[in-house]
């Protein structure tokens, strides 16, 4: 059948299994020559398709959950819209969110995705107090940051590479509310958004909408969202304070099949980009906000990705180091708006210190852009890539779809010892996705 | 006090997705399957989802003496009894093998049907209660490539009706439940049309509704009540030629 992730792009035809026990998963993997997992497909490009997909969405039980500790025990097929569903009315929050609540554990895992709270709170990883894989050899191991340690922090960002995640014990994080206090703080330029974080390292959770079509003085001008989580004194109506985890019910949108293509471009990008910069008054305004509007603000609108219509869009996201990263994310910025390409859904932020084996984080700021694919557009994204790696940044493997081999393997330090550990587990060869086999993993 | 709901059959993903329905609305479950370590992690999964209680038992319908003795040793009793006990075997084989076809018999109509007719037994006494008996579109005509299964689920359809009749007196609601074709392990592999197949949440949610409201008899999806009427409606000489 036809697979494709959220961008869109690449479209690839695959046999796909799906299992809800572990022995069940034991013969699809010793019954396939070459396989690779995937949970609810919310990567852009191709990490989670190849010729054989094994969906763990039916593997999708909780195990166990400690009420003191918040300590959660459930297999990789749970999603962070289910933890959500039924934690936040007793009191706990994932302890590190991405952008979208329909990611599973075990794919929050293989990406060790990062929340607005990185600078704090770190990776997904550092919640996490056990994963059991089953690997390329048939067995299925027990790994913690202590026990089976290489294939753990393998694992941990190893986009599914080194077998199999079948459960975790993650820790989630108690909260007094389903609410979010967020500060938002207008900056009119590149220089005053990074002077902004700064001095606003002590928030919780903090991101930068950009707009990256904005030039000359006005160029990297963005809002910066500041939040925490509320305390019950900061609600305001009644019914907060009554019921002060429960968030009212979002009326769904859905877009319910590709625009045509032309209808994102950049002359109504650069509208979209005026007017919300423009309504948000100068200096800066204080909310509270749901939890699903603060952190999950596009899962509202279901299928958004079609709005860049049927060519699809790929994701650009990029992290540089704090010695070069405002000077590299200048020039980006400056390179993509004078090769005319304008990135609709475009955000900045600031990662705390970080390093994983192929996790993506590390220290400095990362900025995430996003393009309807073109002919063009390629060549000019192999233009960026010269740009980070010269500045010692790397890409989001999560957001790629096409990187060169080249270019992963050196700006990813820590790929010798990755393969080591495939090759232990003899997972090489045998967990493989379209997008291991494009950078020669 | 809780009101406790039987679940027979309850590996699959049909039993599955009841259970959750039923906890979600303030049930309590006992989850009785063959092998009773294989519905752990399901038991263990409603518990942190729904905080409700799970019991797990061991059931096999195909072992006829076990039956009283399983419905006694059951505590609390149950107020509601959903039987999601089937098998379908490979019709060919079934046709030359007798220990196959007895076997599909048996699950599907005999062995199921006892322990329905006990649980009814407790139930006329109580002058409360639901048996809820999953069947099946493929029991309204026997069909050369399915009737091992077909004639098993004409049975229990019938017994289903029989014990309706019996305990209507008795203000026990018996509810026959006819899926079409459902998103299932049962049906892998099979070529299935996306508009007629039913997802195990979508036949746990009807089955739910039909529960509440009383109902007789179930189709899900909908659209089977008319499809099988037509084919209820082919005359006998027409549908002996036919290869459906």
């Amino acid at each position: 059948m036809k697979v494709t992730n959220w961008g869109n792009f690449p479209v690839t035809e695959a046999e796909v299994k799906s299992f809800s026990t572990q022995g069940e998963a034991m013969e699809a993997v010793a019954g396939w020559d070459e396989l690779i997992p995937r949970g609810l497909g919310r990567c852009y490009g191709d990490s989670s398709l190849g010729k054989n997909i094994l969906s763990t969405l039916s593997f999708n039980r909780f195990l166990s959950f400690d009420e003191k500790t918040g300590v959660l025990h459930c297999q990789s097929g749970v999603s962070l819209e289910e933890i959500l569903n039924i934690f936040v009315p007793r009191g706990w929050f994932p302890p590190v969110t991405p952008g979208t609540k329909f990611v599973t554990v075990g794919g929050a895992i293989a990406s060790d995705v990062h929340g607005k709270n990185h600078h704090k709170e770190g990776s997904f990883r550092k919640h996490v107090d056990a994963i059991t894989v089953l690997t390329g050899n048939g067995k299925i191991v027990r790994c913690t940051p202590e026990e089976n340690a290489e294939l753990f922090h393998a694992t941990c960002g190893g986009m599914g590479l080194t077998g199999l995640i079948l459960d975790a014990v993650i820790r989630l994080k108690p909260i007094e509310t389903a609410w979010i206090q967020q500060r938002s703080i207008k900056a009119p330029d590149l220089e005053t958004i990074f002077r902004l974080f700064s001095e606003n390292v002590e928030y919780t959770y903090s991101v930068a909408w950009i707009d990256t079509l904005a030039r000359g003085s006005k160029l990297g001008r963005s809002i910066l969202l500041l939040g925490e989580h509320a305390t019950r004194s900061q609600l305001q109506t009644s019914s907060q304070k009554e019921n002060p985890y429960r968030i009212p019910g979002k009326r769904k949108l859905t877009v319910p099949f590709n625009l045509p293509n032309f209808t994102l471009n950049n002359f109504s990008i650069k509208l979209f980009n005026a007017f919300y910069y423009g309504k948000h008054p100068r200096g800066e305004k204080t909310a509270l906000i749901n939890y699903d509007s603060y952190f999950y603000p596009l899962d509202f609108i279901h299928h958004w990705n079609r709005i860049y219509g049927k060519r699809g869009f790929t994701q650009y996201q990029l992290v540089l180091p704090p010695a070069s990263g405002y000077e590299g994310v200048r020039k980006v910025l400056e390179h993509t708006t004078r090769s005319g390409y304008g990135s609709f859904l475009s955000v900045l932020k600031y990662f705390g210190p970080d390093q994983g084996l192929l996790s993506f984080p590390m220290e400095g700021y990362t900025l995430t852009l996003d393009f309807p694919v073109s002919e063009n557009l390629m060549k000019m994204l192999n233009e960026l890539d010269t740009i980070v790696k010269d500045a010692g940044g790397r890409l989001y493997l999560t957001k790629d779809s096409r990187m060169s081999p080249a270019m992963f393997r050196e700006t990813y330090a820590h790929l010798p010892g990755f393969r080591e550990v495939r090759k232990a587990f003899s997972s090489a060869g045998k967990f493989e996705s379209l997008q291991s086999r494009r950078l020669e993993v | 006090m809780s009101q406790y709901c039987l679940i027979l059959g309850a590996k699959s993903a049909m039993a599955r997705a009841i259970a959750h329905k039923f906890a979600g609305n303030g049930y309590d479950l006992i989850l009785a399957a063959r092998n009773p370590a294989e519905i752990e992690a399901d038991a263990a999964d409603i518990r942190v989802r729904f905080s409700r209680d799970v019991k797990i038992a061991a059931f096999d319908a195909t072992a006829f003496q076990t039956h009283q003795n399983f419905w006694d040793n059951l505590q609390p009793k149950p107020s509601v009894v959903v039987c999601a006990i089937g098998y379908m075997p490979k019709q060919q084989d079934a046709e030359k093998d007798t220990a196959l076809a007895l076997t599909a018999m048996h699950t599907n109509f005999t062995g199921v049907a006892n322990i329905l007719n006990i649980a009814a037994n407790y139930m006329e006494e109580q002058k409360a209660g639901c048996i809820i008996g999953i069947s099946s579109v493929a029991g309204e005509r026997g069909r050369a490539s399915n009737y091992f299964y077909g004639s098993a689920k004409a049975g229990f359809t019938a017994f289903l009706s029989g014990l309706r009749n019996r305990l209507a007196s008795s203000g026990v609601h018996v509810l026959t439940v006819k899926p079409g074709f459902v998103y299932t392990r049962m049906t892998e592999g099979l070529p299935l049309n996306p508009k007629l197949t039913a997802k195990p949440e979508e036949v746990a949610s009807d089955i739910w509704k039909a529960f509440r409201k009383k109902k007789n008899v179930l189709y899900t999806k909908w659209m089977w009540r008319g499809i099988m009427w037509i084919i209820r409606n082919i005359p006998e000489w027409k549908f002996k030629k036919m290869k459906i």
